[in-house]
């Protein structure tokens, strides 16, 4: 009863997992689209020229390459390339870790310029943080993969680990986007 | 030591939830050693997120799932005995049963609150409780309520009898569906600690300013809600993969159980607007923990913003509520008539409707709260539209009953009950949705009793229906008929005289949630306390009656009530995956006195019309 998979023998396991994880993506869909909502409602389109515009278009080139290697390390999985599904996961994983980290600096310089007690620190704070959790919770599955991927779990015919946490991964990125403009462009 | 055994698993789960605690308070303090801030609260939140972890890791999940992620082989074991209902399960039948208990459990403990507050009402001046703590009492009543009202039917019911209504052996994702109840246990534990941390006097609503400065009580209220939320996200997401996945074969869209249709409806709204709550939640314990400005006008914040979003999620909410109970009645009301359901498709499509128009009324709760008033014509407009699909719903119940040959048990009887109160419900909602008569009905306990006639005559009467209507499905016994019966009507009349009473107490300016009242209305509060003392007192010929049969009630057949639908069509209680040969649809479920109608056939031996005995 525990190995789900088992009791199923006539349903398509695959396709059950891809509804779920949509299902998930459509649901945490309506987080961020209540984050952007609320921006808009406190703050309209203010948007405070202390801002580190470079920064903020530096991470998110680096989180959309992101998903090109995370796109990369999927189909390599599919063909069966170890070696190159590992490769990509590997730098999907430190291009993340450097959106991370670029995300720490902007906090340090917006600590300084507007703190999470003032209006717009407030937005700032929450939209990014609750971004950056998700960033988080992707760089552990991606983790995850990697160690299971070592081990030699996947292979071309079976890789929905793999396929899981790469979708999700573009949905963190798609979010990033929505996110970016609303924060760094309008005014 | 049998005992000892059996809880095993809960007492691994509390003891890696102490070591959560600590981790998580340690954390807390560090947090706090490097900021300004009083250490109180975040300890709080980091001690108790890391104690829900510990405890979930501990009951099983690190055990029945972690343990694939690193690469181990999972473990996990039945049982047979009445252990395996204390233990991280997946078996549905299982988890169903989990929720019904708690769930009844939680509903009879916020009986207990609301007469606690009657008992303070009684008379004017204080009586028994102080302000605080009356408002206390009424804040756990009301989200102790909504937690009943949300899970009981999607949780219980649902998790029982779907994937048996379908055809399936179990829900798409099984170890979700268990992680989605041992979720649970912790919401409770914290709702029920709130009183020992200053209580929490905000209402289940939590409105700011109020709840970011009050009493520690609030924040334990507050994570308690966020987690039940998240409970509630994963139910939505495994039963919409359900039922669009694992149908049995010839269980096309248009053969559904109109109670599968009603829970798909209710999933799609628990599915996606309980994020917008959560995000509310989330708001206020940012303002109280770290400081933030959400709510705080000097800086630009604004408390309406929680309003919007709070009411984005909790009005869409009561249809999550009402949407399945429309399912059991429905499903009582055609099986117990002997007749087609009538209208099916209109009410898919009414169903659907009102998941729609959900989304567009919220701000009919905001009427009074300072918005643009070019808001209220528009939020009135589509409040108004809602009651063109509950009206479907409601004519295809009277179509259902009409010329029906009716067999009046007692799941029947609360059926038809249900269409009485609704009624009532929905036409003094009226009043309520139009702008002029909601600003002077505001916060009075015509209000009270509105809600209470949707929810409480509503969807309270429909799971006593449901409880009857499946005892024998779920435990293999029947119940007492005629203590059912005896249960129905007192409860029936105690609980339309409380309502009704309040409906006037309401009109003569008697405030919601204040602990006293001018001593004008006297009468009709005293009035209304003995009332809705006989009323909680006719809970406990239901709890008498399910427990008694549950033990010694005599066996029940695989079929009790000649009904057709797949659930009945296995044994009770159903085996370990459902059917022992996976059946095949080739016809509508409700074709009573059809000609040579046949719903299911059991595959692969097929071909007969044993559901036609």
């Amino acid at each position: 009863m525990v190995e789900a998979t088992a009791s199923h023998p006539v349903h398509d396991r695959l396709s059950i997992n891809r509804l779920g994880l949509w299902l998930f993506i459509i649901s945490d869909s309506f987080l961020f689209a209540a984050l952007l909502s609320s921006r808009f409602f406190l703050q309209g389109v203010h948007r405070p020229a202390e801002l580190n515009q470079p920064l903020g278009l530096v991470i998110s080139i680096i989180l959309v390459a992101s998903s090109l290697t995370a796109y990369r390390s999927e189909m390599a999985a599919a063909h069966g390339d170890q070696r190159g599904f590992r490769n990509n996961i590997l730098m999907t994983i430190g291009l993340g870790l450097l959106f991370i980290i670029g995300v720490g600096v902007e906090w340090r310089e917006a600590f300084t310029h507007f703190p999470p007690s003032t209006g717009f620190g407030t937005i700032f704070f929450t939209l990014t943080g609750v971004h950056a959790s998700h960033v988080l919770s992707g760089l552990i599955l991606l983790g995850i993969v990697l160690f299971l991927g070592r081990k030699g779990r996947f292979t071309s015919g079976s890789y929905w680990g793999v396929e899981g946490a790469v979708k999700y991964w573009h949905f963190v990125d798609v979010a990033w986007v929505f996110i970016y403009p609303t924060l760094y462009l309008v005014s | 030591m049998a005992a000892a055994s059996g809880l095993k698993p809960i007492l691994k789960g509390l003891s890696f939830a102490l070591v959560g605690l600590l981790i998580g308070a340690g954390l807390g303090l560090l947090f706090t050693s490097l900021t300004n801030r009083p250490s109180t609260e975040p300890v709080i939140v980091l001690g108790y997120v890391f104690a829900l972890l510990g405890w979930l890791l501990g009951v099983g999940l690190w055990d029945a799932w972690g343990r694939e992620w690193v690469g181990l082989p999972v473990q996990g074991e039945a049982g047979h005995d009445w252990r395996r209902f204390f233990r991280f399960t997946t078996d549905h039948k299982i988890i169903g049963v989990q929720y019904l208990v708690t769930f009844v459990v939680v509903m009879l403990l916020a009986g207990i609150a609301s007469v606690l507050m009657r008992v303070e009402l009684m008379a004017p001046g204080k009586n028994i409780l102080g302000p605080n703590e009356f408002n206390t009492t009424m804040s756990l009543h009301g989200i102790m309520m909504i937690a009943v009202a949300v899970a009981t039917i999607i949780g219980g019911f649902a998790n029982f009898l779907l994937p048996l209504m379908i055809g399936a052996d179990d829900v798409a994702f099984p170890r979700i569906n268990a992680l989605s109840y041992w979720i649970i246990p912790p919401v409770a534990v914290l709702l029920l600690l709130t009183p020992f941390f200053g209580g929490f006097d905000s209402g289940w609503t939590a409105y700011p300013p109020l709840s970011v400065i009050n009493a520690h009580g609030q924040l334990l209220f507050l994570l308690a809600f966020l987690t039940f939320g998240v409970s509630s996200i994963l139910g939505g997401l495994n039963f919409l993969t359900t039922i669009i996945k694992l149908r049995a074969p010839g269980m096309t869209w248009g053969r559904l159980p109109i109670f599968v249709w009603s829970i798909f409806a209710a999933a799609l709204i628990s599915l996606t607007a309980t994020q917008f709550v959560a995000y509310g939640l989330l708001m206020i314990i940012l303002d109280r923990v770290v400081g933030m400005s959400f709510f705080r006008a000097s800086e630009g914040g604004n408390p309406l913003l929680y309003e919007h979003i709070f009411w984005f999620y909790s009005h869409p909410a009561v249809y999550i509520m009402i949407l399945p109970a429309f399912g059991i009645a429905l499903e009582v009301l055609t099986h117990f008539s002997r007749k087609p359901l009538f209208a099916y498709k209109w009410v898919v499509g009414a169903f659907l409707g009102i998941v729609g128009l959900s989304f567009i009324v919220w701000a009919h709760h905001l009427y009074t709260s300072g918005m643009p008033n070019s808001l209220h014509i528009p939020f009135m407009v589509t409040t108004e539209l809602i009651s063109i699909p509950t009206g479907v719903v409601f004519l295809a119940a009277l179509g259902t009953i009409w010329m029906g040959r009716l067999w009046l048990t007692t799941p029947m009887l609360f059926a038809i009950a249900f269409v009485f109160n609704f009624l009532i419900g929905g036409v003094t909602g009226i009043f309520l949705a139009d702008v002029p008569t909601d600003i002077q009905l505001q916060d009075n306990y015509f209000v009270v009793a509105h809600f209470h006639y949707t929810i409480m005559g509503g969807e309270i009467f429909a799971i006593m229906a449901g409880l009857y209507y499946w005892f024998p499905k779920v435990t293999g016994r029947m119940y007492h008929e005629k203590l059912g019966k005896v249960h129905f009507w007192s409860m029936f009349l105690t609980y339309n005289v409380t309502f009704l009473a309040m409906f006037w107490a309401g009109i003569q300016g008697m405030n919601r949630r204040v602990a006293d009242y001018i001593p004008d209305l006297a009468g009709i509060n005293l009035f209304v306390s003995i009332a809705s003392f006989f009323l909680a007192a006719s809970f406990l010929i239901l709890v008498y009656n399910l427990v008694r049969s549950w033990a010694r009630g005599t066996v029940a057949s695989a079929s009790p009530w000649r009904a057709r639908t797949l659930e009945w069509q296995t044994s009770s209680p159903p085996p370990l995956e459902n059917f022992p040969h996976p059946p095949v649809v080739v016809g509508h479920p409700y074709d009573y006195g059809v000609p040579g109608s046949v719903h299911a056939a059991p595959a692969p031996v097929g071909g007969g019309s044993e559901d036609e005995r």
